[in-house]
């Protein structure tokens, strides 16, 4: 009885018009369809081509591939790290991106540490400077530090790279930081002073652990920002057998007239690991991005 | 590889022991001080590295920069203001400052309200975070192995021959002749600027949807009881509620056109008038032309000191709610 009273509600008026809020979310759907697919296409095809001959991909677009014959190959990949440099500059990457990573984002904590819980003369002064800048184009610096490099011996070294990606890095680094110390609550660092731990010990013990996500998602955008960068290397570094991967392919892009296409595969190289990164710890990224968007 | 290697080592051992050196060193040296001292100078020892980095890398260099504008090839003579005078006859260089008004007007416009409309479309869907990530994912990648990804939708190759890239496989399917995106006049800068746009967007799309997720449904239902069409309440309680959030995006998104290189550099390396500032002002330092190259600097520094200001007020008024 109950049974069938409540099947004939659900069959007789609701059902048009779940018909009609479904086809009035048609489009709807179809925008988020095409938004992916122009988002999507792009990278897909990459890697699509990367794993295809170069005659191939002279012949005919990525998209063949999708069906058979699918002509599937390692042939890139085996050039690509056949080519001289490549793979070096690829293991360079790695030495570029850790220590600096590692060196801005201690320098980082501990001044954003210093800048939110210690009193002295001159703090807003300088953190004022800080955030100024923030905004200053690196390129403004180019020079100048190039300049200093060449006189101290250090153009062309890991050394350089590692100090200039830290100068550039660190006002933000600072910033998003001492926002983020500054936000932890005044009374855990007062009684802790009351119960007599000095400046090291609630550094360590109170700032860095309730700190740690927002460390933790800087450290990945600094990784990434580093890994990825082009400009700071290729000026500090420009024809060093230090080189990252990025200096190398974007010399190869260029000095390869036609025959770039086997490229597909170092692209796919050197975005490996980012794109790895992004997916495992996507919720980290993104967080780091909204906590340094939305405040900063 | 055994110099890879031996710096791995040293960075390894050589990074903690500096970083843990000096804290222990300066908290040695800090004991030997009265207690008052102490709280007088720990602070700075504290807030120092940073200090000395940013006046090192930024502050002088900065400062060193603008000097040399001023002086001539190699930085031995003054001659006023011949580089500016340069930089503002010279058809090279006004030809990349336009590009990069270009790219300051496009490129924010294009990911702000993109970055907008694809978060309020999204927020209406059940598999909203499949859709975000995908936007996202050009995010963490390179500039350089984006721009070979676009190379390929861009290839070109001469009508009536099979076209590989992707964007001319699209429009012959529908009866277009094949365009040289990259190398036709009209079509290279919109070009360069939707490479930019694509890695961009996701960046916008996220801030504003956190954002976009704070604002209370009750405030949009009462909007649209009291009649408000989706696109009135977009227009009229969203946007402005975003506002803040849209600011801080857009300021983000003006740095990086007026920055803009990787891109440029990759895909063009400046031909066919796509240059942009920082590209010219890292041809001028391959040639050791310090003093154009200066001054190249210096109106990139003029171009952000309203971002900068605009920066500094925020900051000073964020403070004063903290």
């Amino acid at each position: 009885m109950t049974k069938l009273a409540v099947a004939t509600i659900r069959s007789r008026p609701i059902a048009p018009a779940t018909m009609r809020r479904v086809a009035q979310r048609v489009p709807l759907h179809l925008t988020v369809w095409v938004v992916m697919a122009i988002w999507l296409i792009p990278t897909l095809g990459l890697i699509v081509n990367s794993f295809r001959s170069v005659a191939d991909m002279g012949q005919a677009g990525w998209w063949t591939a999708l069906f058979p014959p699918h002509g599937l190959t390692f042939e890139s990949y085996q050039r690509v790290l056949d080519t001289p440099n490549v793979a070096t500059s690829f293991v360079n990457s790695l030495l570029i991106t850790i220590p600096a990573t590692v060196i801005q984002v201690t320098i980082a904590t501990m001044a954003g540490y210093g800048f939110a819980w210690m009193r002295f003369p001159g703090r807003d002064i300088f953190f004022i400077v800080i955030v100024g800048l923030m905004v200053v184009p690196i390129q403004m610096t180019l020079i100048p530090v190039l300049r200093l490099f060449a006189a101290t011996g250090l153009a062309g070294s890991f050394v350089a790279v590692w100090l200039a990606h830290t100068g550039y890095g660190l006002p933000f680094q600072v910033y998003l930081l001492r926002n983020a110390i500054g936000g932890l609550p005044r009374e855990i660092f007062e009684s802790a002073e009351i119960d007599g731990a000095n400046h090291v010990q609630r550094f360590w013990r109170i700032a860095v652990p309730m700190a740690l996500p927002a460390i933790a998602s800087l450290v990945i955008f600094v990784f990434l920002g580093v890994w990825n960068d082009l400009l700071v290397a290729l000026t500090f570094m420009g024809s060093s057998p230090n080189r990252p991967l990025t200096v190398v392919i974007t010399g190869l892009v260029t000095s390869l007239g036609g025959g770039w296409q086997f490229l597909t595969a170092a692209a796919v190289l050197q975005m490996a690991l980012p794109l790895a990164v992004f997916l495992f710890l996507q919720r980290y990224f993104v967080r780091g991005i909204t906590s340094g968007g939305v405040k900063g | 590889m055994d110099s890879r290697l031996l710096t791995a080592i040293g960075a390894a051992v050589g990074i903690p022991l500096v970083i843990g050196g000096y804290i222990y060193l300066t908290e040695r040296l800090l004991s030997l001080l009265s207690v008052r001292r102490q709280t007088q100078i720990r602070p700075y020892v504290w807030v120092m590295p940073a200090i000395a980095f940013a006046a090192v890398f930024m502050v002088l260099p900065t400062i060193n920069t603008i000097v040399l504008s001023f002086m001539d090839k190699t930085s031995t003579r003054f001659v006023g203001l011949d580089n500016y005078i340069y930089f503002f006859t010279n058809s090279e260089t006004l030809g990349a400052l336009k590009n990069n008004v270009f790219w300051l007007v496009f490129f924010t416009g294009f990911v702000v309200i993109g970055g907008l409309l694809i978060a309020v479309i999204f927020d209406r869907i059940k598999y909203e975070s499949l859709a975000k990530t995908a936007v996202f994912l050009p995010l963490p990648i390179s500039a350089v192995a984006a721009s070979i990804i676009w190379k390929f939708m861009y290839d070109f190759q001469p009508p009536g021959t099979v076209q590989t890239g992707t964007l001319n496989a699209i429009i012959g399917t529908v009866g277009f002749s094949p365009v040289a995106w990259l190398i036709n006049s009209t079509t290279n800068n919109p070009a360069l600027i939707f490479v930019g746009i694509w890695t961009a967007t996701g960046f916008a799309m996220v801030i504003i949807s956190a954002s976009l997720k704070a604002i209370s449904s009750e405030l949009l239902e009462a909007a649209r009881l009291d009649g408000a069409n989706e696109l009135q309440v977009l227009r009229m309680v969203v946007t402005p509620l975003l506002m803040p959030t849209i600011t801080v995006v857009a300021t983000t998104m003006v740095i990086i056109a007026l920055k803009v290189f990787d891109i440029v550099y990759v895909l063009t390396a400046g031909a066919y008038s796509t240059d942009v500032i920082a590209r010219q002002l890292f041809a001028r330092l391959a040639n050791t032309d310090y003093g154009r190259g200066g001054a190249v600097g210096v109106v990139l520094l003029i171009a952000v000191i309203p971002l900068l200001l605009l920066n500094i007020r925020r900051f000073r008024q964020q403070e004063e709610i903290r």
